[in-house]
């Protein structure tokens, strides 16, 4: 058995993203308060309070920038939430794993499998807020509905490092770690909030290696129209993200999991 | 160690075959260049103390640790290349259980299933079947933690039979149940025996090896230290006949038994006299009143701790 062997991808992965959603189901009423809640919140507190006094930011309302900002930097949480708290719940305390590798399914399987189930919460994240930021008006045209496929390769693009995280957790607070260190400064740096060409130029070139400041100018650019110059770099740089985090999530979880 | 091979005829073949089995973690040695052969329909243990090597060989078996060295086949198929399709046919029921605690019981059976790219009205039926097998047919809609140890440990048996698995392992199966559940397992194991399925067990408890195993190795520091039938075992490695004595320590009859060729064990204020003919020394305890004293026939527990040594184990 090679740890580093590539992984392959197999229709077992479908099995394990389909457990995910039948657990999802049964609590289906808070999540759906939280994906509608929390950018709902967000957009109506600091869409109108602070768009009050910013008024435009480049060249939109900026509860529109806003908006397409949060519909990204919220794929991002919600799949790291997920491929941390929940992937280390059923890899240690909960032994779902374990279960698992009885069965024919391998490592590779499952994280393939738990995955797809972080870019589908992470899609139905985009969904609601794309649901909110129409109500209020902001989405610029029926292209915005782009934004729902590009949402679920964000969710990819998050899930792996968050399971890397998992991988070399020994309890939960270690997850402080990653949210602290890269999730925050991502939220904050990545174009969310501000234009990243506001920030000092040494700064704008390091944003530029993370993955959300692409995550965040092709959601822009799909909800509120904003103008798009490299599409394929963006999305590459995403899926780089992915397919490599991906990659040594499993070749970990193997050396974890496999002893 | 040829003992089992000549009981089966040329053209069995080894549902399992180990030779020169290995495995080594850093510090440790914990299986050390182990052969035995599983012969299919039978029902194969191992014994041996805790950290004696018996789960790591189990993980092995299912490609679910790699070997250090050594090769290893499961019906054939060397394991390290083809454990995905070995474990389709095997059933496994791990040491601690792993339930779904996000499902009930049925839920359990039926993402189970789908693991093994099982769904439809197969498993439906199968399901009642096995429901019905470990008796937990009116507790179908309980969520899994409101369960005994166990119905949560025949759940988990009737998990590890929904893909109609040919080779059964089980880890430990009733370790930390009460008598009654320990005894109704026993009765569905012996089962599943009967239906002609292959069983792996590991245990530390001789009763249930004694009643279950047809063939058995015990275990100790990742070596087989004998291997064969319960019966086999105690005939080769203790006497027939056990006295156990209390308080017996230094008196005239430990000398006496001494001198009329018993092996002597003692073991805190207990002594153990092994012997062929325990008719002699009964007679003489007859007149020694204030000695307690046990006859039975030797057992498998017997050999056990011969072979394994009477200290602690942590």
């Amino acid at each position: 058995m090679n740890f580093w062997r590539l992984p392959r991808l197999r229709a077992g992965s479908v099995a394990v993203w389909r457990r995910n959603i039948l657990v999802w189901r049964k609590l289906l009423i808070p999540a759906i308060l939280m994906n509608f809640g929390e950018p709902a919140l967000y957009l109506l507190g600091l869409g109108f309070g602070l768009g009050h006094f910013v008024g435009e930011m480049s060249g939109m309302s900026y509860l529109a920038f806003l908006a397409s900002g949060i519909i990204a930097s919220s794929a991002m949480t919600t799949a790291s939430f997920e491929g941390m708290y929940s992937v280390f719940t059923r890899m240690v305390p909960q032994k779902t794993y374990e279960a698992i590798l009885a069965t024919p399914l391998e490592v590779d399987d499952i994280l393939a499998g738990e995955m797809l189930w972080c870019a589908t919460k992470s899609l139905f994240s985009g969904v609601a807020i794309l649901a909110v930021a129409t109500l209020l008006g902001v989405v610029d045209s029926w292209q915005a509905l782009w934004v729902i496929p590009v949402v679920f390769l964000i969710g990819l693009c998050f899930a792996g490092p968050a399971m890397i995280m998992s991988s070399l957790a020994s309890n939960y607070d270690f997850f402080n770690y990653y949210f602290v260190l890269v999730v925050t400064p991502m939220f904050i740096l990545c174009g969310v909030f501000y234009p990243v060409e506001t920030l000092p130029e040494a700064m704008q070139g390091a944003v530029q290696i993370l993955p959300l400041t692409h995550a965040v100018i092709l959601t822009r650019a799909l909800v509120a129209g904003a103008e798009l110059t490299q599409p394929l770099l963006h999305l590459t740089v995403l899926m780089l993200y992915a397919v490599i985090s991906y990659y040594f999530a499993v070749v970990l979880v193997r050396r974890k999991l496999l002893v | 160690m040829d003992i089992a091979a000549g009981q089966h005829t040329a053209v069995d073949t080894p549902v399992i075959r180990a030779r020169g089995l290995t495995k080594a973690f850093a510090e440790r040695r914990a299986v050390n260049g182990i052969d035995f052969e599983i012969y299919p329909g039978r029902c194969f243990g191992f014994v041996g103390p805790n950290g004696a090597g018996k789960t790591t060989t189990l993980r092995m078996t299912m490609g679910l640790t790699p070997l250090s060295g050594g090769t290893l086949s499961v019906f054939g198929l060397p394991v390290m290349e083809h454990a995905s399709r070995i474990r389709c046919r095997v059933g496994i029921v791990p040491q601690a259980d792993n339930l779904d605690p996000d499902f009930t019981v049925e839920e359990n059976l039926r993402v189970y299933a789908s693991f093994f790219g099982l769904s439809g009205e197969q498993v439906t039926r199968r399901i009642e079947s096995l429901l019905d097998f470990v008796s937990l047919t009116d507790r179908r809609k309980a969520k899994t933690d409101t369960l005994s140890g166990g119905m949560q440990r025949r759940l988990t048996i009737a998990r590890a039979l929904i893909n109609a698995p040919e080779l059964v392992v089980l880890d430990e199966p009733t370790t930390g149940l009460d008598p009654q559940a320990r005894h109704v397992i026993w009765g569905r194991l012996s089962e599943l025996k009967a239906s002609g399925k292959t069983l792996l067990l590991t245990t530390h408890y001789m009763e249930e090896a004694e009643r279950l195993c047809d063939e058995l190795v015990i275990m100790d520091h990742g070596n087989i230290l004998a291997q064969g039938s319960p019966r086999d075992l105690i005939e080769q490695h203790v006497e027939p006949e056990v006295l156990e004595l209390r308080g017996a320590k230094g008196t005239a009859f430990e000398q006496l038994a001494e001198t009329r060729g018993c092996r002597l064990e003692r073991m805190g204020s207990s002594l153990y006299c092994y012997t062929k003919q325990a008719g002699p020394l009964i007679e003489a305890l007859k007149n020694q009143h204030e000695l307690k004293f046990i006859h039975r026939p030797a057992g498998l527990e017997d050999v056990f701790l011969r072979l394994t040594g009477r200290e602690l184990r942590d």
